[in-house]
Protein backbone atom coordinates (compact mmCIF):
# COMPACT_ATOMS: atom_id res chain seq x y z
CA UNK A 1 0.00 0.00 0.00
CA UNK A 2 2.82 2.69 0.99
CA UNK A 3 4.80 1.88 -1.58
CA UNK A 4 2.08 1.61 -4.47
CA UNK A 5 1.36 5.33 -2.62
CA UNK A 6 4.61 6.37 -3.17
CA UNK A 7 4.83 5.51 -6.89
CA UNK A 8 1.64 6.35 -8.18
CA UNK A 9 1.31 9.55 -6.03
CA UNK A 10 3.65 11.84 -7.55
CA UNK A 11 2.61 10.55 -11.51
CA UNK A 12 -0.87 11.49 -10.49
CA UNK A 13 -0.22 14.77 -8.75
CA UNK A 14 1.96 15.84 -12.24
CA UNK A 15 -0.59 14.83 -14.17
CA UNK A 16 -3.36 17.27 -12.50
CA UNK A 17 -0.65 19.74 -12.19
CA UNK A 18 0.05 19.72 -16.13
CA UNK A 19 -3.90 19.88 -16.01
CA UNK A 20 -3.90 23.09 -14.08
CA UNK A 21 -1.40 24.84 -15.83
CA UNK A 22 -3.13 24.68 -19.05
CA UNK A 23 -6.16 25.38 -17.37
CA UNK A 24 -4.67 28.39 -15.98
CA UNK A 25 -2.78 29.35 -19.43
CA UNK A 26 -5.93 29.50 -20.90
CA UNK A 27 -7.85 31.52 -18.35
CA UNK A 28 -5.18 34.29 -18.75
CA UNK A 29 -4.48 34.16 -22.13
CA UNK A 30 -8.99 34.64 -22.64
CA UNK A 31 -8.93 36.98 -20.13
CA UNK A 32 -6.01 39.47 -21.60
CA UNK A 33 -7.97 39.16 -24.90
CA UNK A 34 -11.31 40.23 -22.58
CA UNK A 35 -9.22 43.45 -21.76
CA UNK A 36 -8.40 44.19 -24.91
CA UNK A 37 -11.67 44.05 -26.28
CA UNK A 38 -12.78 47.46 -25.56
CA UNK A 39 -9.14 49.30 -26.57
CA UNK A 40 -10.02 47.50 -30.23
CA UNK A 41 -13.69 48.25 -30.24
CA UNK A 42 -12.50 52.06 -29.27
CA UNK A 43 -10.16 52.28 -31.80
CA UNK A 44 -11.90 50.91 -34.66
CA UNK A 45 -15.04 52.47 -33.87
CA UNK A 46 -13.09 55.96 -33.83
CA UNK A 47 -11.21 55.28 -37.05
CA UNK A 48 -14.06 54.11 -39.15
CA UNK A 49 -16.15 57.19 -37.86
CA UNK A 50 -13.99 59.48 -38.23
CA UNK A 51 -11.64 58.99 -41.53
CA UNK A 52 -14.85 60.43 -42.99
CA UNK A 53 -14.23 64.01 -42.35
CA UNK A 54 -10.28 63.27 -40.96
CA UNK A 55 -8.64 65.18 -44.06
CA UNK A 56 -6.14 67.93 -44.42
CA UNK A 57 -8.83 70.46 -45.05
CA UNK A 58 -10.40 69.46 -41.55
CA UNK A 59 -7.16 69.84 -39.72
CA UNK A 60 -6.08 73.30 -41.39
CA UNK A 61 -9.87 75.24 -41.07
CA UNK A 62 -11.21 76.84 -37.68
CA UNK A 63 -15.57 76.75 -37.33
CA UNK A 64 -15.68 80.50 -38.37
CA UNK A 65 -18.40 80.90 -40.56
CA UNK A 66 -19.61 77.79 -40.17
CA UNK A 67 -23.49 77.19 -40.99
CA UNK A 68 -25.00 74.09 -39.74
CA UNK A 69 -24.40 71.45 -42.68
CA UNK A 70 -23.47 73.62 -45.23
CA UNK A 71 -20.19 74.24 -46.86
CA UNK A 72 -18.04 75.62 -46.04
CA UNK A 73 -18.05 72.15 -43.97
CA UNK A 74 -15.30 73.91 -41.15
CA UNK A 75 -12.38 72.16 -39.28
CA UNK A 76 -10.76 71.36 -35.87
CA UNK A 77 -7.93 74.05 -35.75
CA UNK A 78 -8.73 75.98 -33.11
CA UNK A 79 -9.52 73.29 -30.86
CA UNK A 80 -5.88 71.71 -31.89
CA UNK A 81 -4.42 74.27 -31.12
CA UNK A 82 -6.50 75.28 -28.07
CA UNK A 83 -5.93 71.90 -26.65
CA UNK A 84 -1.96 71.78 -27.20
CA UNK A 85 -1.67 75.74 -25.84
CA UNK A 86 -3.59 74.83 -22.55
CA UNK A 87 -2.27 71.20 -21.97
CA UNK A 88 1.47 72.43 -22.38
CA UNK A 89 0.67 75.45 -20.11
CA UNK A 90 -0.72 72.87 -17.54
CA UNK A 91 2.27 71.03 -18.00
CA UNK A 92 4.30 74.13 -17.28
CA UNK A 93 2.79 74.59 -14.38
CA UNK A 94 2.28 71.07 -12.89
CA UNK A 95 6.14 69.58 -13.79
CA UNK A 96 7.84 71.86 -11.56
CA UNK A 97 5.31 72.32 -8.49
CA UNK A 98 5.18 68.37 -8.92
CA UNK A 99 9.41 67.33 -9.50
CA UNK A 100 9.86 69.68 -6.45
CA UNK A 101 7.36 68.21 -4.31
CA UNK A 102 9.05 64.79 -5.10
CA UNK A 103 12.37 66.04 -4.81
CA UNK A 104 11.28 67.33 -0.84
CA UNK A 105 9.56 64.18 -0.09
CA UNK A 106 12.63 61.78 -1.42
CA UNK A 107 15.49 63.26 -0.60
CA UNK A 108 14.62 66.36 2.22
CA UNK A 109 11.80 64.65 5.14
CA UNK A 110 12.74 62.05 5.88
CA UNK A 111 8.99 60.78 7.04
CA UNK A 112 8.14 63.87 8.78
CA UNK A 113 4.90 64.59 10.12
CA UNK A 114 4.87 67.05 6.84
CA UNK A 115 5.81 64.75 4.16
CA UNK A 116 2.92 62.76 5.84
CA UNK A 117 0.53 64.95 5.75
CA UNK A 118 1.48 65.99 1.92
CA UNK A 119 1.16 62.59 1.11
CA UNK A 120 -2.33 62.46 2.61
CA UNK A 121 -3.27 65.49 0.87
CA UNK A 122 -1.99 64.35 -2.92
CA UNK A 123 -3.90 61.17 -2.21
CA UNK A 124 -7.40 63.38 -1.33
CA UNK A 125 -5.75 65.63 -4.40
CA UNK A 126 -5.98 62.37 -6.76
CA UNK A 127 -9.66 62.13 -5.95
CA UNK A 128 -10.70 65.36 -6.54
CA UNK A 129 -13.33 65.20 -9.28
CA UNK A 130 -12.55 66.45 -12.75
CA UNK A 131 -15.75 68.78 -12.64
CA UNK A 132 -14.70 70.18 -9.06
CA UNK A 133 -11.51 71.09 -10.58
CA UNK A 134 -13.04 73.23 -13.39
CA UNK A 135 -15.72 74.83 -11.22
CA UNK A 136 -12.50 75.55 -8.42
CA UNK A 137 -10.31 77.05 -11.23
CA UNK A 138 -13.19 79.40 -12.68
CA UNK A 139 -13.89 80.39 -9.26
CA UNK A 140 -11.23 81.46 -8.14
CA UNK A 141 -9.99 83.31 -10.77
CA UNK A 142 -13.37 85.06 -10.97
CA UNK A 143 -13.24 86.01 -7.71
CA UNK A 144 -10.09 87.90 -8.47
CA UNK A 145 -10.68 88.99 -12.10
CA UNK A 146 -14.43 89.53 -11.59
CA UNK A 147 -17.21 87.02 -12.94
CA UNK A 148 -17.20 85.10 -16.05
CA UNK A 149 -13.73 84.82 -16.39
CA UNK A 150 -12.98 82.00 -18.92
CA UNK A 151 -10.01 81.37 -20.56
CA UNK A 152 -7.17 79.07 -21.77
CA UNK A 153 -5.07 80.02 -18.66
CA UNK A 154 -8.13 78.47 -16.27
CA UNK A 155 -8.47 75.51 -18.09
CA UNK A 156 -4.54 75.20 -18.10
CA UNK A 157 -4.99 75.94 -14.48
CA UNK A 158 -7.82 73.56 -13.74
CA UNK A 159 -6.36 71.00 -15.49
CA UNK A 160 -2.95 71.05 -13.41
CA UNK A 161 -4.66 70.59 -10.31
CA UNK A 162 -5.71 66.82 -11.91
CA UNK A 163 -2.22 66.43 -13.23
CA UNK A 164 -0.06 67.77 -9.96
CA UNK A 165 -0.94 64.77 -7.66
CA UNK A 166 -0.06 62.24 -11.15
CA UNK A 167 3.11 63.92 -11.55
CA UNK A 168 4.32 63.84 -7.84
CA UNK A 169 3.41 60.33 -7.35
CA UNK A 170 5.19 59.24 -10.36
CA UNK A 171 8.66 61.33 -9.73
CA UNK A 172 8.58 59.77 -6.50
CA UNK A 173 8.78 56.59 -7.74
CA UNK A 174 11.23 57.70 -10.77
CA UNK A 175 13.26 59.28 -7.78
CA UNK A 176 13.33 56.22 -5.03
CA UNK A 177 14.56 53.61 -7.17
CA UNK A 178 17.93 55.60 -7.74
CA UNK A 179 20.29 53.51 -5.98
CA UNK A 180 21.44 55.12 -2.57
CA UNK A 181 24.83 53.97 -3.16
CA UNK A 182 25.27 56.25 -6.28
CA UNK A 183 24.38 59.02 -3.84
CA UNK A 184 26.83 57.91 -1.55
CA UNK A 185 29.62 58.02 -3.94
CA UNK A 186 28.97 61.64 -5.34
CA UNK A 187 29.05 62.59 -1.41
CA UNK A 188 32.30 60.49 -1.36
CA UNK A 189 33.35 62.67 -4.40
CA UNK A 190 32.78 66.28 -2.24
CA UNK A 191 29.69 66.97 -4.21
CA UNK A 192 27.18 68.94 -1.99
CA UNK A 193 24.17 67.82 -1.38
CA UNK A 194 22.30 69.91 -3.93
CA UNK A 195 24.70 69.18 -7.05
CA UNK A 196 24.40 65.30 -6.38
CA UNK A 197 20.46 65.80 -6.69
CA UNK A 198 20.44 67.53 -10.07
CA UNK A 199 24.05 65.60 -11.85
CA UNK A 200 23.10 62.52 -10.32
CA UNK A 201 19.71 61.67 -8.86
CA UNK A 202 17.87 63.53 -11.47
CA UNK A 203 19.96 62.64 -14.59
CA UNK A 204 19.53 58.59 -13.41
CA UNK A 205 16.01 59.17 -13.04
CA UNK A 206 14.92 61.85 -15.95
CA UNK A 207 14.20 59.21 -18.34
CA UNK A 208 11.50 57.69 -16.05
CA UNK A 209 10.34 61.35 -15.46
CA UNK A 210 10.14 62.23 -18.50
CA UNK A 211 7.94 59.04 -19.44
CA UNK A 212 5.54 59.58 -16.05
CA UNK A 213 5.02 63.54 -17.26
CA UNK A 214 3.95 62.28 -20.98
CA UNK A 215 1.81 59.30 -19.49
CA UNK A 216 0.52 62.29 -17.02
CA UNK A 217 -0.49 64.49 -19.84
CA UNK A 218 -2.15 62.10 -21.70
CA UNK A 219 -4.58 61.47 -18.71
CA UNK A 220 -5.40 65.00 -18.62
CA UNK A 221 -5.60 65.87 -22.59
CA UNK A 222 -8.85 64.68 -23.03
CA UNK A 223 -10.39 65.39 -19.57
CA UNK A 224 -13.78 67.39 -21.11
CA UNK A 225 -15.74 68.82 -17.95
CA UNK A 226 -13.12 70.96 -16.68
CA UNK A 227 -12.32 72.64 -19.75
CA UNK A 228 -15.91 72.97 -20.70
CA UNK A 229 -16.38 74.95 -17.45
CA UNK A 230 -13.01 76.78 -17.42
CA UNK A 231 -12.16 77.75 -20.77
CA UNK A 232 -15.15 77.34 -22.92
CA UNK A 233 -15.10 77.37 -26.97
CA UNK A 234 -15.21 79.68 -29.69
CA UNK A 235 -15.74 79.26 -33.74
CA UNK A 236 -12.36 81.31 -34.20
CA UNK A 237 -8.94 79.94 -33.36
CA UNK A 238 -7.89 82.35 -30.42
CA UNK A 239 -4.26 81.79 -29.34
CA UNK A 240 -4.33 84.10 -26.54
CA UNK A 241 -4.44 82.31 -23.40
CA UNK A 242 -5.48 85.18 -21.17
CA UNK A 243 -7.81 86.92 -23.43
CA UNK A 244 -11.33 84.96 -24.12
CA UNK A 245 -12.75 81.18 -24.57
CA UNK A 246 -10.40 79.13 -25.70
CA UNK A 247 -11.76 75.62 -27.77
CA UNK A 248 -9.82 72.35 -27.07
CA UNK A 249 -10.57 69.30 -28.78
CA UNK A 250 -12.77 67.22 -26.10
CA UNK A 251 -14.89 70.51 -25.78
CA UNK A 252 -14.83 70.52 -29.44
CA UNK A 253 -15.88 66.92 -29.78
CA UNK A 254 -19.01 67.38 -27.06
CA UNK A 255 -20.30 70.60 -28.55
CA UNK A 256 -20.36 68.82 -31.99
CA UNK A 257 -22.42 66.22 -30.48
CA UNK A 258 -24.70 68.07 -28.33
CA UNK A 259 -25.87 69.95 -31.50
CA UNK A 260 -27.53 66.94 -32.97
CA UNK A 261 -28.05 66.74 -36.75
CA UNK A 262 -28.49 69.80 -38.91
CA UNK A 263 -31.29 70.68 -41.17
CA UNK A 264 -31.16 70.78 -45.05
CA UNK A 265 -33.25 71.70 -47.72
CA UNK A 266 -33.50 69.63 -50.49
CA UNK A 267 -32.02 72.36 -52.56
CA UNK A 268 -28.73 72.47 -50.58
CA UNK A 269 -28.84 68.66 -50.57
CA UNK A 270 -28.34 68.96 -54.53
CA UNK A 271 -25.68 71.71 -54.50
CA UNK A 272 -22.18 71.45 -55.36
CA UNK A 273 -21.01 71.44 -52.23
CA UNK A 274 -23.76 69.43 -50.85
CA UNK A 275 -25.41 70.47 -46.99
CA UNK A 276 -24.84 67.30 -45.10
CA UNK A 277 -26.85 66.79 -42.24
CA UNK A 278 -25.09 64.34 -39.93
CA UNK A 279 -22.21 66.80 -40.53
CA UNK A 280 -21.56 67.53 -37.00
CA UNK A 281 -21.30 63.77 -35.69
CA UNK A 282 -18.90 63.73 -38.61
CA UNK A 283 -16.67 65.97 -37.21
CA UNK A 284 -17.21 65.02 -33.55
CA UNK A 285 -15.93 61.58 -34.38
CA UNK A 286 -12.98 63.00 -36.85
CA UNK A 287 -12.22 65.18 -33.81
CA UNK A 288 -11.88 62.23 -31.70
CA UNK A 289 -9.80 60.55 -34.36
CA UNK A 290 -7.36 63.59 -33.77
CA UNK A 291 -7.41 63.43 -29.74
CA UNK A 292 -6.43 59.33 -29.69
CA UNK A 293 -4.03 59.63 -32.35
CA UNK A 294 -2.10 62.85 -29.88
CA UNK A 295 -2.28 60.37 -26.85
CA UNK A 296 -1.21 57.38 -28.59
CA UNK A 297 1.73 59.95 -29.70
CA UNK A 298 2.55 60.70 -26.38
CA UNK A 299 1.90 57.33 -24.67
CA UNK A 300 4.49 55.98 -27.71
CA UNK A 301 6.66 58.88 -26.82
CA UNK A 302 7.13 58.06 -23.14
CA UNK A 303 7.61 54.25 -23.35
CA UNK A 304 10.51 54.78 -26.37
CA UNK A 305 11.93 57.19 -23.59
CA UNK A 306 11.59 55.39 -21.00
CA UNK A 307 12.84 51.89 -22.93
CA UNK A 308 15.84 53.81 -25.11
CA UNK A 309 17.02 56.08 -22.29
CA UNK A 310 16.62 54.08 -18.74
CA UNK A 311 19.57 53.43 -17.23
CA UNK A 312 19.47 49.34 -17.18
CA UNK A 313 19.18 49.67 -21.11
CA UNK A 314 22.61 51.28 -21.51
CA UNK B 1 51.89 62.11 -1.02
CA UNK B 2 49.85 60.61 1.82
CA UNK B 3 49.06 62.23 5.14
CA UNK B 4 48.72 60.27 8.45
CA UNK B 5 45.48 60.35 10.33
CA UNK B 6 45.25 60.74 14.15
CA UNK B 7 41.85 59.37 15.75
CA UNK B 8 41.81 60.38 19.14
CA UNK B 9 38.56 59.22 21.69
CA UNK B 10 36.21 58.76 19.13
CA UNK B 11 32.39 57.85 20.35
CA UNK B 12 29.78 56.81 17.39
CA UNK B 13 26.33 57.23 17.68
CA UNK B 14 23.28 56.66 15.62
CA UNK B 15 20.64 58.10 17.05
CA UNK B 16 20.37 57.12 20.99
CA UNK B 17 22.63 53.88 19.30
CA UNK B 18 26.30 54.06 20.62
CA UNK B 19 27.85 52.13 17.87
CA UNK B 20 31.67 52.48 18.34
CA UNK B 21 33.27 53.39 21.58
CA UNK B 22 36.24 55.12 22.49
CA UNK B 23 38.54 54.96 19.66
CA UNK B 24 41.98 55.74 19.69
CA UNK B 25 44.33 55.12 16.95
CA UNK B 26 47.13 56.74 14.29
CA UNK B 27 46.65 55.60 10.59
CA UNK B 28 50.29 56.39 9.18
CA UNK B 29 50.93 57.63 6.03
CA UNK B 30 51.86 55.66 2.87
CA UNK B 31 50.91 52.68 4.88
CA UNK B 32 47.90 49.90 4.79
CA UNK B 33 46.19 49.92 7.87
CA UNK B 34 43.11 46.84 7.47
CA UNK B 35 40.43 46.80 10.19
CA UNK B 36 39.27 43.25 11.01
CA UNK B 37 36.44 42.10 12.78
CA UNK B 38 33.09 40.05 12.83
CA UNK B 39 30.20 41.62 11.57
CA UNK B 40 27.96 43.95 12.83
CA UNK B 41 31.14 45.30 14.74
CA UNK B 42 31.07 49.03 13.80
CA UNK B 43 33.93 48.61 11.07
CA UNK B 44 32.12 50.51 8.29
CA UNK B 45 30.74 52.73 10.49
CA UNK B 46 34.71 53.93 12.31
CA UNK B 47 35.78 53.95 8.21
CA UNK B 48 32.94 56.29 7.42
CA UNK B 49 33.75 59.05 10.06
CA UNK B 50 36.95 59.10 8.87
CA UNK B 51 35.90 61.60 6.03
CA UNK B 52 32.63 62.32 7.47
CA UNK B 53 30.39 60.16 5.42
CA UNK B 54 28.92 59.03 8.79
CA UNK B 55 26.66 62.44 8.98
CA UNK B 56 25.01 61.73 6.19
CA UNK B 57 22.81 58.97 7.81
CA UNK B 58 20.37 60.81 9.09
CA UNK B 59 20.65 61.40 13.10
CA UNK B 60 24.05 59.63 13.15
CA UNK B 61 26.95 61.55 14.92
CA UNK B 62 30.17 61.08 16.50
CA UNK B 63 32.04 62.58 19.11
CA UNK B 64 36.39 63.11 19.35
CA UNK B 65 38.60 63.72 17.47
CA UNK B 66 39.95 63.01 13.38
CA UNK B 67 43.45 64.62 12.58
CA UNK B 68 44.79 64.80 9.20
CA UNK B 69 48.42 66.45 9.77
CA UNK B 70 47.52 67.56 12.93
CA UNK B 71 43.95 69.39 11.53
CA UNK B 72 40.45 68.16 12.91
CA UNK B 73 38.43 67.25 10.01
CA UNK B 74 36.00 67.89 12.81
CA UNK B 75 36.30 71.49 13.73
CA UNK B 76 34.79 74.35 13.26
CA UNK B 77 35.82 76.05 10.17
CA UNK B 78 36.43 72.40 8.14
CA UNK B 79 34.72 72.29 4.72
CA UNK B 80 32.98 69.40 4.39
CA UNK B 81 33.68 69.54 0.48
CA UNK B 82 37.83 69.52 1.40
CA UNK B 83 37.43 66.53 3.63
CA UNK B 84 35.86 64.55 1.52
CA UNK B 85 38.54 65.58 -1.43
CA UNK B 86 41.26 64.88 0.56
CA UNK B 87 39.74 61.74 1.60
CA UNK B 88 38.52 59.15 -1.03
CA UNK B 89 36.25 56.26 -0.33
CA UNK B 90 35.66 52.86 -2.36
CA UNK B 91 32.63 51.57 -1.83
CA UNK B 92 31.65 47.78 -0.86
CA UNK B 93 29.52 47.47 -3.99
CA UNK B 94 31.10 48.74 -7.13
CA UNK B 95 29.06 52.10 -7.82
CA UNK B 96 30.10 53.96 -10.89
CA UNK B 97 27.41 56.40 -12.26
CA UNK B 98 24.91 54.59 -14.71
CA UNK B 99 24.72 57.81 -16.89
CA UNK B 100 27.93 58.71 -17.29
CA UNK B 101 30.93 56.85 -19.75
CA UNK B 102 34.34 55.30 -18.50
CA UNK B 103 35.90 58.71 -19.17
CA UNK B 104 32.96 60.87 -17.56
CA UNK B 105 33.10 58.37 -13.86
CA UNK B 106 36.93 59.07 -13.74
CA UNK B 107 36.45 62.78 -14.03
CA UNK B 108 33.19 62.71 -12.42
CA UNK B 109 34.55 64.25 -8.84
CA UNK B 110 35.70 67.08 -10.77
CA UNK B 111 32.81 68.14 -12.71
CA UNK B 112 31.01 67.96 -9.62
CA UNK B 113 32.74 69.97 -7.63
CA UNK B 114 32.28 72.77 -10.66
CA UNK B 115 36.30 72.94 -11.78
CA UNK B 116 36.78 73.04 -15.58
CA UNK B 117 39.76 71.17 -17.13
CA UNK B 118 40.90 71.67 -20.65
CA UNK B 119 40.36 68.79 -22.81
CA UNK B 120 44.29 68.04 -22.60
CA UNK B 121 44.32 68.52 -18.44
CA UNK B 122 40.95 65.83 -19.15
CA UNK B 123 42.86 63.44 -20.99
CA UNK B 124 46.18 63.03 -18.67
CA UNK B 125 44.15 62.57 -16.47
CA UNK B 126 41.69 60.22 -17.00
CA UNK B 127 45.00 58.46 -18.12
CA UNK B 128 46.70 58.78 -15.29
CA UNK B 129 43.86 57.27 -12.87
CA UNK B 130 42.79 54.66 -15.30
CA UNK B 131 46.71 53.76 -14.96
CA UNK B 132 46.63 53.75 -11.69
CA UNK B 133 43.74 51.91 -11.14
CA UNK B 134 45.57 49.31 -13.14
CA UNK B 135 42.77 49.41 -15.64
CA UNK B 136 44.18 52.02 -18.43
CA UNK B 137 44.94 48.66 -20.96
CA UNK B 138 41.71 47.15 -20.69
CA UNK B 139 39.68 50.39 -21.85
CA UNK B 140 41.43 52.58 -23.44
CA UNK B 141 39.60 51.82 -26.41
CA UNK B 142 36.38 52.31 -25.21
CA UNK B 143 36.32 55.57 -22.87
CA UNK B 144 32.96 56.51 -23.93
CA UNK B 145 31.14 53.12 -23.50
CA UNK B 146 29.06 53.03 -20.43
CA UNK B 147 30.80 52.86 -16.84
CA UNK B 148 28.21 49.56 -15.71
CA UNK B 149 29.50 48.21 -19.28
CA UNK B 150 32.63 46.86 -17.55
CA UNK B 151 32.44 43.49 -15.39
CA UNK B 152 32.44 43.46 -11.60
CA UNK B 153 36.60 44.04 -11.10
CA UNK B 154 36.80 46.73 -14.10
CA UNK B 155 33.77 48.59 -12.62
CA UNK B 156 35.51 48.53 -8.76
CA UNK B 157 38.89 49.78 -10.60
CA UNK B 158 36.63 52.50 -12.13
CA UNK B 159 35.69 53.29 -8.57
CA UNK B 160 39.37 53.37 -7.34
CA UNK B 161 40.41 55.13 -10.64
CA UNK B 162 37.35 57.97 -10.05
CA UNK B 163 38.53 58.26 -6.21
CA UNK B 164 42.27 58.50 -7.28
CA UNK B 165 41.73 61.03 -9.80
CA UNK B 166 40.31 63.43 -7.11
CA UNK B 167 44.46 63.66 -5.96
CA UNK B 168 43.47 62.50 -2.22
CA UNK B 169 46.13 61.91 0.38
CA UNK B 170 43.86 58.58 1.90
CA UNK B 171 41.83 56.54 0.17
CA UNK B 172 39.39 54.45 2.39
CA UNK B 173 38.24 51.19 1.34
CA UNK B 174 35.10 48.80 2.74
CA UNK B 175 35.68 45.74 1.46
CA UNK B 176 36.61 46.69 -1.70
CA UNK B 177 36.98 42.57 -2.91
CA UNK B 178 34.10 41.44 -1.17
CA UNK B 179 31.90 41.30 -4.39
CA UNK B 180 34.58 39.93 -6.55
CA UNK B 181 36.27 36.88 -8.02
CA UNK B 182 39.73 35.30 -6.49
CA UNK B 183 41.37 36.83 -9.71
CA UNK B 184 39.86 40.60 -9.60
CA UNK B 185 40.50 40.66 -6.01
CA UNK B 186 44.25 39.68 -6.43
CA UNK B 187 44.30 42.20 -9.26
CA UNK B 188 42.95 44.54 -6.15
CA UNK B 189 45.35 43.61 -4.18
CA UNK B 190 48.13 44.23 -6.02
CA UNK B 191 46.91 47.18 -6.67
CA UNK B 192 46.33 48.48 -3.79
CA UNK B 193 50.14 47.89 -2.31
CA UNK B 194 51.00 49.51 -5.69
CA UNK B 195 48.67 52.60 -4.69
CA UNK B 196 50.53 52.70 -0.96
CA UNK B 197 52.92 54.84 -2.52
CA UNK B 198 50.98 57.67 -3.48
CA UNK B 199 48.26 57.51 -0.91
CA UNK B 200 47.82 56.22 2.97
CA UNK B 201 45.39 53.19 2.44
CA UNK B 202 42.69 51.83 5.38
CA UNK B 203 40.72 48.97 4.40
CA UNK B 204 37.92 47.14 5.83
CA UNK B 205 38.13 43.36 5.24
CA UNK B 206 36.16 40.61 5.75
CA UNK B 207 39.06 38.22 5.32
CA UNK B 208 42.02 37.74 7.42
CA UNK B 209 44.09 36.34 4.94
CA UNK B 210 43.86 39.45 2.59
CA UNK B 211 44.60 41.60 5.45
CA UNK B 212 47.70 39.03 6.35
CA UNK B 213 48.98 39.35 2.81
CA UNK B 214 48.69 43.22 1.86
CA UNK B 215 48.73 45.23 5.15
CA UNK B 216 50.80 46.88 7.48
CA UNK B 217 49.29 47.65 10.42
CA UNK B 218 45.36 46.02 11.44
CA UNK B 219 42.94 46.59 13.77
CA UNK B 220 40.87 44.51 15.70
CA UNK B 221 37.62 45.80 16.42
CA UNK B 222 34.46 43.58 18.63
CA UNK B 223 31.70 43.88 20.46
CA UNK B 224 30.82 42.77 23.79
CA UNK B 225 26.94 41.95 23.05
CA UNK B 226 24.02 42.56 21.31
CA UNK B 227 23.44 46.91 21.52
CA UNK B 228 26.43 47.54 23.45
CA UNK B 229 28.53 49.75 21.66
CA UNK B 230 31.68 48.00 19.90
CA UNK B 231 35.80 49.17 20.90
CA UNK B 232 38.81 48.95 19.12
CA UNK B 233 40.77 45.82 20.65
CA UNK B 234 43.94 45.70 19.65
CA UNK B 235 45.71 48.00 17.12
CA UNK B 236 49.49 46.92 16.14
CA UNK B 237 52.11 45.82 13.37
CA UNK B 238 49.87 43.26 11.24
CA UNK B 239 52.88 40.68 11.62
CA UNK B 240 52.74 41.10 15.36
CA UNK B 241 49.11 41.42 15.72
CA UNK B 242 48.70 38.22 13.73
CA UNK B 243 51.39 36.32 15.19
CA UNK B 244 51.84 37.32 18.54
CA UNK B 245 48.41 39.13 19.90
CA UNK B 246 48.36 40.93 23.14
CA UNK B 247 44.69 40.32 23.82
CA UNK B 248 43.16 37.11 24.48
CA UNK B 249 40.27 37.88 22.43
CA UNK B 250 41.79 38.86 19.42
CA UNK B 251 44.14 35.67 19.54
CA UNK B 252 40.60 33.85 19.95
CA UNK B 253 39.20 35.81 16.50
CA UNK B 254 42.28 35.11 14.60
CA UNK B 255 42.79 31.49 15.73
CA UNK B 256 38.66 30.89 15.46
CA UNK B 257 39.28 31.94 11.78
CA UNK B 258 42.52 30.34 10.70
CA UNK B 259 42.34 27.24 13.08
N1 LIG C 1 22.13 53.34 9.38
C1 LIG C 1 22.21 52.76 10.59
N2 LIG C 1 21.33 53.09 11.55
C2 LIG C 1 21.40 52.51 12.77
N3 LIG C 1 22.30 51.59 13.11
C3 LIG C 1 23.20 51.21 12.20
C4 LIG C 1 23.20 51.77 10.88
N4 LIG C 1 24.19 51.21 10.18
C5 LIG C 1 24.79 50.33 11.01
N5 LIG C 1 24.20 50.33 12.23
C6 LIG C 1 24.59 49.52 13.41
O1 LIG C 1 25.91 49.84 13.76
C7 LIG C 1 26.63 48.66 14.10
C8 LIG C 1 27.88 48.57 13.25
O2 LIG C 1 27.53 48.36 11.91
P1 LIG C 1 28.59 48.34 10.73
O3 LIG C 1 27.86 48.34 9.45
O4 LIG C 1 29.56 49.42 10.96
O5 LIG C 1 29.28 46.92 10.97
P2 LIG C 1 30.44 46.25 10.13
O6 LIG C 1 31.53 45.92 11.07
O7 LIG C 1 30.78 47.05 8.95
O8 LIG C 1 29.74 44.90 9.70
P3 LIG C 1 29.94 44.08 8.34
O9 LIG C 1 31.23 43.38 8.49
O10 LIG C 1 28.80 43.13 8.35
O11 LIG C 1 29.91 45.05 7.21
C9 LIG C 1 25.68 47.50 13.92
O12 LIG C 1 25.17 47.14 15.18
C10 LIG C 1 24.59 48.05 13.06
O13 LIG C 1 23.37 47.46 13.39
MG1 LIG D 1 30.56 46.83 6.79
Amino acid sequence: MQRNGLITSPIRSLRSRQYHDHAMTILIYSTACLALLPLIAILWSTISHGSTRFDWYFLTHNMKGVVGGLYPYGGVLNAILGTLLITITATLISVPIGLFTAIYMVEYAHGGVISTMISFLVDVMSGIPSIVAGLFAYALFSFFFGPGCINGFVGAVALSILMIPTVIRSCEQMLDIVPRDLREASYALGATKSRTIINIVLRSSLPGIVSGVLLAIARVIGETAPLLIASGSVSFTNLNLFNGRMSSLPVYVYNQYAEGMAVCSASARAAVHPCIPGIRMERAWAAALVLILIVLFLNLIGRFISHRFSVSHL
Amino acid sequence: MGQGLEVINENIYYGAFHAVENVTMSIHKNAITALIGPSGCGKSTFLRTLNRMHEVTPKAYCTGEVLLDGVNLYGKDINLVDVRRQIGMVFQKANPFPTMSIRDNVLAGIRLNHKRLSKTEADDLVEWALQGANLWNEVRDKLSSPGIALSGGQQQRLCIARAVAMHPSVLLMDEPTSALDPISTLAIEDLITELKKEFTIVIVTHNMQQAARCSDYTGFFNVQGNGKPSHLVEFNQTEQLFSNPLQRETDDYISGHFG
